[in-house]
């Protein structure tokens, strides 16, 4: 019986990694490595105004001063950052009017990867904002949004069309000199999405930005800048993936969100970089920073998550709680299969009084992965009447992999009410057995038992994510059934 | 790091001068650790608030000071300690002074009891049964985080050494009453060592009093080793003014079978830092860890727990709990490692803390670090206030506010003071406890400096 479990937890986990091809696109690629002239030629390609030019030397300059911080629980192997190439880019015709001007390779690729880019397919009522290798090729349904004054494009866009509303809010959740990664982002980044919901406008689809990262020994790093202004609402999406590749990839992206006063704001990630083989060969570093600010009061950002790619994973989606009575939330499966890492998990800053967050992170861990959450809750002083509520579960199948818990929870104030919650085990045999008995295969069962065990997180997706969620959660487990 | 701290440099000095005059009275084997603790001492330094283990708290306060250093107690010192009597009643124990860190001479400085149990000095022991010594001594009180285990392990020189032989089941738990009494401000280091055979029972009972109201920091660190399907269990009881610091850790290595509990109780104490290290290293080993801590003023109490389940089919449970009042600040810092092939654990953690004022603090970090699959480890952690729906149903049923809080808070406290298996030690915390919390338990009643 135990034999058996073993052997269809091996298939499960050991599933092939579907979006591993590598597409032919023409790229246009500057040399490796990383210098001050290199953060020049980035800008100058992009016909950065000055300012913009400034803050990226400034974080170079920053960035230089700092060391590769060592405190997350990851074997991290040496990143020699002279052999990134740190800006690659498929090759444009100058203007990209309709869906025919797009580079057709580039287009089977998208639709390879089940996105739609072309605006027949209304049915999915999903705007998005393809972005390969971090440069931002397509945005559908642009004119659609324009009536109802929403933004949605292009960073590098962004820039030239609305500098100010970039400049206003870029770097205010997350500044330049916030943290290693964080600052060479701000340093190197090419690209990435940038949103902007006026006020009292209700998103009528979801917006989703999806990145691929395409050309070999490049870097990505994005930049994605969403602000919801007061009353207004947005869902949010964003996807992921990587070709096969033996070497590792790095990939340093920031997402900052400011939510104004009864703002907004779901953001929801399906990440599903490379993960490398079974070897642990391979796959993408992901070290993303991600933080949203409730600005205004009765303002809500929430962040779901589902992370099944990459070979590491360090990322902390993050609420500051700044205006009176705002709500963050954070929902999280991070499932590490074969030798993947993960060290996620958030930061809720109460500041506002009545502020309220909830985090639910549901770990998997299979084969030899590693999977910690970690999490902080921090009350300020003035922060009365702050409630948090945080569960973090983890689940383990196969015993070669690890589940670890680091909450931090920082309380400063009489008023607040703090609770954390964790638990660790693996699937009980009674309940594989309980499957079993009616008739439901181990395999079956443990899918189902995952499922029902992810459902609180994949419960709080839009309804398409959802689906691809569930389907994902499957892949990635398997052949680590046991 | 390449600079050393001001901080940790005055202790490198301290060492180097007394270096000498500490190794002369010291038997060798102790010696023999005493230059690679230092080397790791000067490596990792006075613990600041950028080490992990230290993170909330502010060592400073009380380690960059000068203090009279304290190698060579004064005989007079001896006879005031030899007076000190517990002031509970019905407590009927075996009773060891230590004052300022040394074994006072005048009873003789090892005894062996009827049932061949050995009490008595370390220093004394470690001549006398150089076997023993080499095979307990230094073997657990190893840390990579922290600088001050090394510290103590450098220059350390006397403390209670306890031998309880095979089989052997002690009716009366053993006192040790920890004495610090000078005039001058003191720094002072001790080192206690306890062996527990297979199938013996012990259990002791450590007491920290200041005698006079100087500054006074502790550094102390206390070894244990539980044989086979032995028992021991450890209760701390800290009742110190504001202006003394004290640092302990504690390491207890477990063999197969064996069961301990630990119990820190903190009533008083300027900054007060608790390390307790359980080593699960025997198949089927059982630990409890609790701790309570009532703090006000300025004070500063930190509890840190690790649990280190090594061996298969342990078991270990912990809880703490505080409560903090005016600008008090408190910490929690619990972690359960569970090693790769420490199938069948079962590890439990629970943290709960009340805030009684705006100004109080509490940061806690309670941490997981699983590495096999067959386990059941949960941990919890509450920050917050009384529970309303508790407070109006006593209310509600003619209970006045004050009383109600009081009860409630009481009721908070007993259930880590309910471990505590003494009777009479039992009923004289939850004593004094209840007259903590109204208030009635002023500093100077629980105060052994009688200033008059």
């Amino acid at each position: 019986m135990e034999k058996d479990q073993d052997k269809i937890l091996n298939d499960v986990t050991s599933g092939e990694y579907k979006y591993g091809f590598h597409s032919d696109i023409e790229t246009e690629r500057i040399q490796k490595g990383l210098s001050e002239d290199v953060v020049r030629i980035i800008s100058a390609k992009k016909n950065e105004p000055e300012w913009l030019l400034e803050f990226r030397l400034k974080s170079y300059r920053h960035w230089l001063t700092m060391k590769m911080p060592s405190w997350p629980n990851l074997k991290i192997p040496q990143i020699n950052y002279q052999e990134i190439i740190f800006y690659a880019a498929p090759v444009q015709r100058p203007a990209l009017n309709s869906l025919d001007d797009i580079d057709p390779e580039l287009k089977r690729t998208f639709d390879k990867l089940g996105i739609p880019l072309g605006e027949q397919k209304h049915l999915a009522g999903v705007a998005v904002d393809a972005v390969m290798d971090s440069v931002s090729v397509k945005t559908t349904f642009r004119e659609t949004l324009a009536e109802m004054g929403i933004i949605f494009c292009s960073f590098s866009e962004a820039v030239r069309e609305y500098p100010e509303l970039v400049r206003r809010y870029m770097g205010t959740v997350v500044p330049y000199t916030d943290n290693f990664f964080a600052s060479l982002n701000s340093a190197v980044f090419s690209d990435g999405s940038f949103c902007y919901i006026p006020k009292g406008v209700r998103c009528p689809m979801e917006l989703s930005t999806y990145f691929r990262i395409n050309a070999a020994n490049t870097g990505q790093f994005e930049r994605t800048l969403l602000v919801a202004d007061e009353e207004s609402y947005v869902s949010y999406l964003e996807g992921c993936t990587a070709p096969q590749r033996d070497e590792n990839q790095l990939h340093a992206a920031i997402v900052e969100i400011i939510a104004e006063k009864n703002a907004e704001v779901k953001y929801s990630t399906v990440q599903n970089w490379y993960p490398g083989d079974k070897d642990g060969k391979g796959g993408i570093f992901n070290f993303v920073t991600k933080r949203g600010i409730c600005k205004g009061e009765n303002s809500r950002i929430s962040w779901t998550q589902i992370e099944t790619g990459s070979a590491i994973t360090w990322k902390y989606p993050s609420c500051i709680l700044r205006g009176d009575n705002s709500t963050g939330e954070f929902y999280s499966v991070a499932v590490t299969n074969n030798h993947q890492q993960a060290d996620t998990g958030t930061k809720m800053i109460h500041i506002g009084k009545n502020t309220k967050s909830t985090i639910v992170s549901k770990g998997i861990s299979a084969g030899k992965g590693q999977n910690s959450y970690r999490g902080l809750v921090k009350v300020l002083k003035n922060a009365s009447n702050a409630r948090n509520y945080s569960q973090c579960d983890s689940l383990l199948l196969g015993d070669k992999c690890g589940a670890h818990t680091f909450p931090y929870l920082e309380v400063d104030n009489q008023t607040a009410i703090v609770e954390h919650e964790a638990t660790t085990s693996k699937i009980g045999e009674d309940q594989i057995f309980y499957c079993n008995q009616r008739g439901i295969s181990t395999e079956d069962a443990i899918g189902l038992i995952v499922n029902g065990y992810a459902r609180e997180v994949i419960n709080k997706l839009p309804m398409e994510f959802a689906v691809e969620a569930q389907k994902l959660l499957q892949i990635s487990l398997e052949g680590s059934v046991g | 790091m390449n600079g050393i701290s001001e901080v940790t440099s005055r202790y490198l000095y301290l060492y180097k001068e007394n270096i000498d005059r500490i190794s002369g009275m010291s038997s060798p084997y102790i010696n023999s650790f005493r230059k690679g603790a230092f080397e790791r001492f000067s490596a990792m330094g006075i613990p600041t608030k950028k080490d992990e283990a230290y993170k909330y708290t502010n060592l400073n306060i009380f380690f960059d000071h000068d203090y009279k250093s304290y190698f060579i107690p004064e005989t007079a010192d001896f006879i005031k300690a030899e007076e000190f009597r517990c002031d509970i009643a019905d407590l009927d124990t075996l009773g060891i002074v230590l004052l300022n860190g040394f074994y006072p001479t005048i009873n003789g400085k090892l005894h062996q009891l009827s049932n061949g149990v050995w009490i008595g000095s370390l220093n004394e022991a470690a001549l006398k049964f150089p076997e023993l010594i080499e095979k307990h001594y230094g073997k657990y009180a190893n840390s990579d985080t922290d600088g001050l285990v090394h510290l103590n392990t450098a220059m350390a020189h006397d403390g209670v050494f306890v031998y309880v032989p095979d089989g052997v089941k002690l009716s009366k738990p053993v006192q040790v009453v920890n004495l610090v009494q000078s005039d001058e401000d003191m720094f002072s280091q001790h080192r206690n060592l306890i062996i527990v055979e297979k199938n013996a029972e012990f259990s002791m009972i450590i007491c920290d009093h200041a005698l006079s109201p100087n500054k006074f920091l502790t550094n102390a660190v206390t070894e244990a080793y539980v044989g086979e399907n032995a028992h021991f269990d450890l209760i701390r009881v800290q009742n110190e003014h504001n202006a003394a610091c004290k640092i302990t850790h504690t390491f207890i290595h477990q063999e197969k079978n064996s069961v301990t509990s630990s119990n820190n109780m903190t009533l008083h104490g300027g900054l007060i830092r608790n390390s307790t290290y359980h080593h699960l290293g025997g198949e089927g080993a059982e630990t409890s860890s609790y701790g309570l801590f009532l703090a006000d003023k300025f004070q500063h109490i930190d509890n840190y727990v690790s649990v280190d389940h090594a061996s298969p089919k342990c078991t270990s449970n912990q809880l703490f709990k505080g409560v903090l009042d005016e600008m008090a600040t408190g910490t929690f810092n619990g972690r359960i490692l569970v090693r790769p092939d420490a199938q069948g654990t079962m590890a439990y953690q629970r943290n709960n803390n009340i805030l009684l004022t705006d100004d109080a603090k509490m940061d806690t970090k309670p941490q997981l670090e699983i590495y096999a699959d067959d386990v059941k480890c949960s941990h919890g952690a509450t920050i917050g206030q009384l529970d309303e729906n508790a407070m109006f149903y006593l209310q509600s049923r003619g209970i006045n506010k004050r009383e109600a809080r009081l009860m409630l808070m009481f009721g908070f406290a007993h259930e880590v003071i309910q471990n505590i298996k003494i009777e009479p030690l039992r009923e004289r915390m939850d004593n004094l406890v209840m007259q903590r919390l109204r208030g009635e338990l002023s500093r100077c009643a629980s105060c052994m400096v009688k200033c008059g």
